[in-house]
């Protein structure tokens, strides 16, 4: 295992290589390419991207007056999950694949717009993508009849505004439609009623860049890298108390251990993995493996030496999403604050164990009652610390 | 079995938290509740289907009259093989499923979401406006609260905002149901009430979190109709008029809006649709009030002064010529006309000069009824029952001063009229019926139906057509059955043939009328009229959904099945009246000759009418 420059996303690469074997392949067989090499969405659920695609792709019920016009692929580059920086660097350093990548799904869906939905703290990286974009359309690389067949294709950016909400998707969107960022009730999908109402794909930026090289290298060849259900790599931003943190590229299917390894992390006890919604791992759990079969990840890891207070990462983690809910639904919004205060309670030797239980009992259902993915996995990392680390969630 | 599913309930598919479920071509979906199997058409919710198998789902953020939001989380069910839970509110069916609407977990997690609602509820349920009235406080009592599992908030967290005279904000008492937001900005696209803030800060507020007297609030109040608990409440004046009451030097004069009289029953448990005018009229005395007058008497008054002002425009511009602005609209509601002075400053001419007939029957009051009675008219103090906020914005007008005092002292809701009664310890059903005093207390049919949508322009039409042609309105019985319903925007016409000699000019005329109700309809018109489409003479136009029967101070619960009964009870009790045309109105005929001269006169000018003030959308800079 080669450090950061993994297997797929690094690898070397000829400009532009995937979007023609994508038109010599034609749609319909770019998409099962894409099925059959198994690819899931690289945001942290895992939803098959083929699967996706074939939803939007099948929405012809619409009246549409330009059936391409009428649907969008938009690139999720808000990456706001604690922990999480790996995007940042694909986008700082291989534009070029993530451009490619939309052109590939749009060129699938049979969309024309492709719109990258970028976090607001990366306004820097503005003038970098927009340039390229300017310039791919200036070579013909973007704009109208790309594959001679009358495929047309543009790319915007959207900045976000800050909001860790608006990476859920249909928050994204109700964001770039200029509204609050709010999840949205769902059914419908954004695959059938997304952007503007039309049929919408938001994919991850790691996600879209994983396309070229597939089609370049087969799904055969894809397929070889990671697990059975859990095929291709992953990026994982490693942060905390380790001697060498930052972004690696890891076959999915790699123990936390091996990961710890590699970002040379000794006196290990507890690793966050997924971030603040992510869960918490102990010391004697560390050979299990990171794909969607076992703990997934949307690429954050957060290491814990046995320095660190764990009711101390756990009242960082509440506050952070009593902040970052969208504050529309009621067990997301009151459940979060109550989830802290009770932590705070503890803290002061002021919360009983009875209590403690009903907390406990609370973040199962806000699991399952919060309208969108926020609220719904503040559990993960509340019941995850507070089992593998009950002493000191009691006694500090 | 009609169209169940209610995604489509709002009027304006504008807004951002709906989503539609296109049902067209599709087959009807056979599911399953608790074991019960049903067939449902295609995009019923969750929530419409329980009811037709006897499950009532406890909501909270969920109004028959707005779009769908699901955020509440109280109507949770479980659908099998999904992972979460559904709020029942939104989730279309659109596939054969499975539903569970009361299983442990689905218990457990609706309690859950009821213990933190209570958790940030400041207050206590007997010091609130909404005690046993509250949708809050009745879900917790179905679930069997009996103590707060996660503790109860100690402190205010805000401000109350009382700058307005029509609505008073408690945010303490906001359960973040998004009712409000939804009416203010789908259903009256007035659009002043928004959430700001984030997370656990959420709170509903205005633009900058100003208050809410320096917004372009148009005072409907309709907020306060969809409120499930006491967030939202009217501007009570009720402890002056008591004081009123008690001091020996005032005479307190009481005027009784019709569709406050068709809904107060619903106050005291009847169902909607029964008037109680006469019992009323009892309470009213009891309570102390030295006179009880009818504000149809007003009422018939606008429509002599507004039928001339149509007449004599439609005069002016097709025979004089004259750049007459047209169509003339109606200027009852107050919450219209704050929202044409916002929203459309530029289009004001338009407006009728006419005083409400609130606003009429107050300057009056001041004027002749004190010169009659011989009673010094800064003794009077004139109070309105209405079923309307925005009435106590405009009794508190500047300009509404033109007998020398407040024309009109204060106006009271209807909720709050209710209130008076019960502290009083009177069960209004029970009283006796009394008439009004007089004069001023003779009012016709045409007065009456001012309540509901389109009975403004029908009580118009009855007269206006009259005068012009001699003859009573080519209906039957007098029901000018084309402008009433609850269509949100309806147009009509009649032809004029045979006119008397004055009004020649009209002959095989096609008189155009429109009639608006809600001001989101309202502004559909105003859009038409802007761009000089509009080819209508005369347009009605009510701030509320329903017309005044749908009032921002109108009893709470409010939807479509209540509006209708209650228009139901005003257009039946306007088919038994004896009299039921403004000018023949004996009291009319007498204040025009003892009085005011003529419509249009020098002393109607002067008392009856009034001007606009061109506010935009831009406050206080």
């Amino acid at each position: 295992m080669t450090e950061r420059k993994g297997p797929i996303l690094f690898r070397p690469y000829t400009a532009f290589s995937g979007m023609r074997k994508a038109f010599e392949m034609g749609n319909a067989k770019v998409l099962a390419t894409v099925k059959d090499a198994g690819l899931r969405g690289r945001g942290g659920a895992g939803f098959p991207t083929a699967m996706k695609w074939k939803f939007a792709l099948d929405d012809i019920s619409k009246d549409h007056q330009d059936y391409s016009k009428d649907r969008f692929i938009i690139c999720n580059a808000d990456e706001g999950e604690p922990g999480t920086f790996k995007d940042r660097v694909l986008l700082e350093e291989q534009l070029g694949l993530l451009l490619e990548g939309m052109l590939i799904a749009g060129y699938t869906i049979r969309a024309s717009t492709g719109i990258i939905f970028l976090r607001g703290e990366y306004n820097y990286m503005w003038d970098q993508i927009k340039g390229t974009i300017l310039r791919w359309r200036a070579e013909g690389m973007l704009g109208e009849n790309l594959d001679g067949k009358g495929f047309d294709f543009d790319i915007h950016i959207r900045m976000g505004a800050g909001a860790y909400v608006c990476g859920e998707e249909t928050a994204l969107i109700e964001s770039m439609e200029g509204y609050r960022g709010e999840p949205r009730n769902r059914p419908p999908f954004p695959v059938n009623a997304g952007f503007n109402k039309r049929p919408t794909v938001v994919n991850n930026v790691e996600t879209l860049c994983q396309l070229p090289h597939i089609l370049n290298e087969g799904a055969d060849w894809f397929k070889k890298i990671g697990t059975e259900e859990s095929t291709g790599s992953k990026l994982l931003s490693i942060s905390g108390d380790c001697s060498k943190p930052g972004v690696y590229e890891v076959p999915f299917g790699v123990t936390i251990q091996a990961v710890l390894e590699l970002a040379g992390a000794v006196g290990i006890k507890a690793v966050q993995v997924g971030g603040a919604s992510g869960i918490c791992l102990s010391a004697h759990e560390f050979d299990r493996t990171i794909c969607f079969e076992d703990v997934p990840t949307g690429g954050s890891i957060i290491i814990f030496n046995t320095t660190r207070n764990m009711r101390e990462v756990l009242v960082n983690f509440l506050g952070f999403f009593m902040e970052e809910s969208c504050g529309q639904c009621t067990p997301c919004r009151y459940g979060t604050e109550c989830l802290l205060d009770g932590i705070l309670q503890l803290s002061r030797g002021e919360c009983s164990d009875e209590y403690l239980s009903e907390l406990l009992d609370l973040s199962d259902s806000m699991a399952i009652a919060s309208k969108c993915g926020l609220g719904q996995s503040v559990a993960n990392p509340f019941r995850s610390i507070i089992e593998r680390f009950r002493g000191e969630i009691y006694h500090g | 079995m009609g169209n169940l599913s209610n995604f489509e309930s709002s009027r304006i598919p504008s807004s951002h938290l709906q989503q539609q479920i296109d049902a067209t071509g599709k087959a009807d979906v056979e599911i399953a509740i608790n074991g019960k199997k049903l067939t449902v058409p295609y995009g019923t919710s969750i929530l419409n289907a329980t009811r037709l198998v006897g499950v009532k789902i406890p909501t909270l953020c969920s109004h028959d009259d707005l779009c769908v939001v699901g955020v509440c989380r109280l109507c949770l069910v479980e659908v099998e093989g999904q992972k979460t839970l559904q709020a029942a509110c939104a989730y279309p069916i659109t596939a054969s499923i499975n539903i569970r609407t009361h299983t442990t977990k689905v218990r457990k997690a609706r309690r859950h979401v009821l213990d933190l609602m209570l958790r940030n509820h400041y207050g206590e349920c007997y010091a609130c406006r909404r005690n046993h009235k509250c949708q809050l406080q009745d879900r917790a009592k179905e679930h069997g609260v009996d103590f707060f599992r996660f503790g109860h908030i100690k402190e205010k967290r805000f401000e109350e905002d009382l700058s307005s005279y029509a609505v008073v904000r408690d945010p303490d008492k906001c359960v973040l149901c998004y009712r409000c937001v939804r009416t203010c900005i789908d259903m009256q696209e007035v659009g002043v009430l928004e959430f700001i803030n984030r997370g656990f800060e959420t709170q509903v507020s205005t633009f900058m979190n100003k208050p809410l007297a320096e917004v372009i609030c148009v005072n409907c109040g309709q907020c306060i109709n969809r409120c499930p608990t006491g967030a939202l409440r009217a501007n009570d004046p009720s402890d002056k008029v008591w004081r009123a009451i008690e001091d020996p030097e005032k005479h307190v004069i009481m005027q009784t809006a019709p569709a406050p009289r068709a809904c107060i029953g619903e106050e005291f448990g009847l169902e909607a649709g029964h008037s109680l005018t006469r019992e009323l009229n009892t309470a009213i005395r009891m309570i102390g009030f030295d006179q009880v007058f009818d504000t149809n008497f007003a009422a018939d008054l606008t429509i002599m002064e507004e039928s001339a002002e149509l007449l004599t425009r439609l005069k002016d511009a097709l025979v004089e010529g004259k750049d007459i602005p047209l169509p003339m609209i109606t200027s009852c509601s107050p919450g219209w006309v704050k929202f044409c002075e916002h929203f459309y400053p530029d289009q004001l001419d338009h407006l009728s000069t006419c005083k409400s007939p609130q606003q009429m029957f107050g300057a009056l009051l001041k004027t002749y009824y004190a010169e009659k009675s011989g009673i010094n008219p800064a003794n009077i103090v004139t109070v309105a029952l209405m079923p309307c906020s925005a009435k106590k914005f405009e009794c508190n007008r500047p300009e509404m001063q033109d007998s020398g005092h407040k024309d009109v002292d204060y106006g009271l809701t209807t909720r709050e009229m209710a209130q008076m009664i019960k502290e009083c310890g009177i069960h209004l059903p029970d009283l006796d019926r009394e008439d009004f005093d007089h004069p001023l207390g003779l009012g016709s049919g045409a007065g009456l139906i001012f309540g509901a949508t389109g009975g403004v322009m029908e009580a118009a039409i009855r007269t206006a057509y009259e005068i012009v042609t001699g003859r009573e309105v080519p209906f039957e019985g007098l029901n000018v059955t084309p402008v009433r319903g609850m269509e949100g925007i309806r147009e009509a016409s009649i032809l004029i043939e045979n006119p008397v000699e004055e009004w020649k000019f009209l002959a095989g005329v096609e008189l155009k009328v429109a009639i608006a109700h809600g001001t989101a309809n309202a502004k559909k018109i105003m859009e038409l009229v802007k761009a000089g489409k509009a080819d209508y003479h005369f347009i009605e136009i009510m701030a509320c959904p329903g017309g005044c029967l749908g009032g921002g101070g109108a009893p709470i619960p409010t939807n479509d099945e209540i509006r209708r009964k209650r228009a139901e009870a005003l257009y039946k009790e306007d088919a038994s009246l004896e009299v039921r045309k403004s000018h023949e109105n004996a009291e009319i005929d007498q204040i025009y000759e003892e009085f005011l001269g003529e419509p249009l006169g020098e002393r109607s000018h002067r008392l009856l009418h009034t001007h606009y003030t061109p506010r935009g959308k831009r406050i206080g800079d």
